[in-house]
């Protein structure tokens, strides 16, 4: 049976079991319900739970041991002399086997390895059928008993509210652990590429030029990784972005909160949250052939000589990208803003935009700055509207009007390359995106930090 | 000057002005309809706001008394749908005139609403917010000037003094509807309209307000809505008695609470109704 069945099956017999619980709950209430410590539907549930997480718990052990002993197997049905040969080399061969087994197409087949295909399919035939009987048969214990054991008094409404509970900490730790697990991947490679590049060549050179070869395992140059000229690209972009977007989307917020009619807000609110959801990439045709351009004509009218592809071109469609981020946020927490605060000033004689910005915006900005760092993190971490606006060339210059480019745009530059994938060229993308993590997480503690000390907390 | 001063003058000089209202109408509301979109929730009302005197007004819920107390400075403008006919004047001058300016209306009459509403902000500044907006001090000295003085006539002074930077909200409900009351008295109002100021305290806090009352009597015109019937005979020299929408019975609080006209009004202050 093929894990999907399995599933399929195991839903099934839940299904049943609630039915079973449900009734039994009933039977034993003797047809008054009202006898039941809870709803007959609790029985139930806690039934098809008690038969659904045992069985998909086997599920998911067995799958995860399954493949590490299966391996095994293959291996010992390997003849002596490829045992001999290099780990990697093993590897390949094991690989092949197992596409062989479910009729994959694999080059450099020898008789052995259709032997041992073999092998491998009737144990993984094997090992399936042995979880499916698992699986089910603890199933069918653990909620038979359940079932078995209801009478009136049982808690099954507590029980139910004890399983839910786990299950809800278990999926706010998957998160958790998501998170680490990706932080701890990303901080291994960056230890790797660490270990043949030195860290000032990373952290203090201005020069970016990482060379396309396998000049590291040579023993050559392995090229120079300055991370500063992409670093100080990145920080202008955004910078630059949320000079555009801050100004407008935090008046916009406050038009729409504060002013505008309840119709004109209801439709301008879902206009200017469309802005977010356009594909970048328009954003960077739209950088392309709108903005660039006309930037590069309005410069040639006053004498200056300024590239289509820019800071300023990426930065100013950047901005206009990350608008909705700001002013919708910002917009919901200041009609969140209690009405007796704003009567308040209002009857002290205040003018509308004095109430807004001596005691709204206080009160809202908690808020406010939250989303004005989704807003940053957004632009830190855009990368299509730069390659197309800005360019891919690592650049350190102060003019806002030359070409640039970011940490982003170089990951994908590095990480898509032709090279392998231990070499400095590759692993430096770790390095840079675990950078930027670091940079981005430092901005966003600093920023809760002065939230907290200067927000105004009404209750 | 230091609280144990205030004491004292408030004891032995007694403002000229107090011993006889001096029976001019302050504000004056003539044949006043207000409307909530097509509903209307109050219907020709007539009443003078006296000067330097306690006008309570009472009623069921929903008959309109905040509506007509959020009139008098024009409170209501901030609700898109609600209309207002009629003459309402303060010292003669109508004040839905289009030469009126609502900012400076607001600031000559006050308000305290409900529920106490403070400024998430330090004490000192929820005082200092209304003289700051209308400019009324020349420098920080005045302006300490006007956060004590303020405080002192609110009856906060002495528990506060030491924690003005502490934030309002950290008040007790009590404190906090004092508090609002010294701000609205820090911008120097002819006039304080008072919206159930006492329905969210607990019975020791409603009689510092009440006592509070009666001393700001002396240089304010109020005007209160309260639901309790004691109160207003304690704290009002007018009575309006309110009832869906109309203005029923308006008199002297004696009058009105010993010998009602209407056979609503009596109904109402003897818990017939209401
Ligand atoms: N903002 C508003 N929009 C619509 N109707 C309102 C509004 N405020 C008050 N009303 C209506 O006006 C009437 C009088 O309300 P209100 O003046 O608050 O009564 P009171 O203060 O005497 O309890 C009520 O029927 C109420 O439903
Ligand atoms: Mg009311």
């Amino acid at each position: 049976m093929s894990v999907s069945m399995l599933l399929a099956v195991v839903l099934i017999c839940a299904a049943v079991f609630y039915v079973l619980g449900n009734r039994r709950a009933i039977g034993v209430s003797g047809g008054d319900s009202r006898q039941l410590h809870s709803r007959p539907n609790y029985y139930g549930i806690l039934a098809a739970l008690w038969f659904a997480i045992p069985a998909i718990a086997v599920i998911v052990v067995w799958q995860v041991l399954q493949g590490h002993f299966l391996e095994g197997g293959i291996v010992d049905s390997l003849p002596p002399d490829v045992l001999e040969r290099s780990a990697d080399q093993v590897r390949l061969v094991v690989a092949t086997i197992k596409s062989l087994a479910f009729g994959g197409i694999a080059s450099g087949v020898e008789p052995y390895m259709l032997e041992s295909a073999a092998g491998y399919r009737s144990a993984h035939g094997f090992s399936q059928t042995l979880m499916s009987i698992m699986s089910l048969a603890l199933g069918l214990l653990v909620a038979g008993t359940t079932v078995a054991r209801i009478t009136p008094q049982t808690r099954a409404r507590n029980g139910v509210e004890r399983i839910v509970k786990a299950m809800l900490i278990a999926c706010a730790s998957l998160a958790i652990l998501t998170t680490a697990g990706i932080v701890l991947s990303m901080l291994f490679e960056t230890i790797n590429f660490f270990k043949t590049v030195p860290l000032s060549n990373f952290f203090f050179s201005t020069e970016w030029d990482p060379r396309f070869s396998s000049a590291g395992r040579d023993g050559g140059d392995t090229g120079q990784f300055g991370m500063i000229p992409l670093m100080v690209g990145t920080m202008y972009v955004a910078f630059v972005a949320m000079l555009v977007a801050v100004p407008i989307g935090l008046l916009a917020a406050m038009y729409l909160a504060e002013y505008a009619t309840p119709k004109f807000r209801a439709t301008a609110k879902p206009m200017l949250e469309i802005l977010a959801g356009i594909p970048t990439v328009v954003y960077g045709f739209f950088a392309l052939v709108t903005v660039g351009p006309f930037l590069r004509d309005t410069g040639d009218i006053m004498g200056l000589d300024i590239d289509a592809r820019s800071v300023m071109t990426a930065g100013i469609v950047m901005g206009i990208m990350i608008i909705p981020f700001i002013s919708s946020l910002s917009d919901d927490v200041i009609t969140q803003v209690p009405r007796s605060l704003r009567e308040g000033s209002l009857g002290l004689g205040a003018t509308k935009s004095e109430t807004i910005r001596k005691v709204i915006f206080p009160a809202a900005l908690p808020g406010i700055v939250g989303s004005i760092l989704l807003a940053a993190s957004r632009a830190i971490g855009e990368t299509m509207i730069v390659v197309m606006a800005a360019g891919v060339a690592a650049n350190l210059s102060g003019n806002p009007f030359e070409p640039m480019t970011t940490v982003t745009v170089k990951i994908v530059n590095q990480l898509t390359g032709d090279n392998e994938f231990t070499s400095p060229q590759t692993l430096v993308a770790f390095a840079l995106g675990m950078t930027l993590f670091v940079i981005t997480l430092g901005l966003n503690i600093f920023a809760l930090h002065i939230v907290r000390k200067y927000r105004e907390q009404y209750d | 000057m230091s609280a144990v001063e205030t004491n004292i003058q408030s004891e032995t000089v007694v403002p000229p002005q107090t011993a006889t209202p001096s029976n001019v109408a302050k504000m004056r509301g003539r044949d006043v309809c207000v409307f909530y979109g097509e509903k209307q929730a109050l219907f020709d009302v007539n009443i003078d706001i006296m000067e330097r005197e306690v006008t309570a007004l009472i009623g069921p819920s929903g008959c309109g008394k905040s509506t007509f107390l959020r009139c008098l400075n024009r409170m209501n403008d901030v609700v898109d749908i609600c209309r207002v006919t009629g003459d309402i004047t303060l010292d003669s001058q109508d004040i839905y005139d289009r030469a009126v300016d609502v900012v400076h209306l607001r600031a000559r009459v006050g308000m305290v609403f409900q529920k106490p509403n403070p400024f998430p902000k330090s004490i000192y500044e929820n005082i200092a917010y209304g003289p700051r907006i209308h400019g009324l001090t020349r420098n920080k000295a005045e302006l300490d000037e006007i956060v004590e003085t303020s405080l002192q006539k609110a009856g906060l002074w002495k528990e506060v003094k030491d924690r003005l930077d502490s934030p309002g909200t950290g008040l007790s409900g009590g404190q906090q509807q004092r508090l609002c009351i010294a701000r609205a008295i820090a911008v120097a109002p002819e006039v304080i309209l008072m919206d159930e100021p006492c329905s969210a305290l607990d019975p020791i806090a409603t009689a510092k307000i009440e006592d509070l009352i009666h001393e700001l009597r002396e240089n304010y015109t109020i005007a209160i809505v309260t639901h309790s019937m004691q109160q207003a005979a304690r704290v009002s020299q007018k009575t309006a008695f309110f009832h869906l929408g109309n203005l029923v019975e308006y008199g002297e609080t004696e009058q009105i609470f010993t010998n009602p006209k209407d056979e609503r009004t009596q109904g109402y202050i003897t818990g017939r109704f209401g």
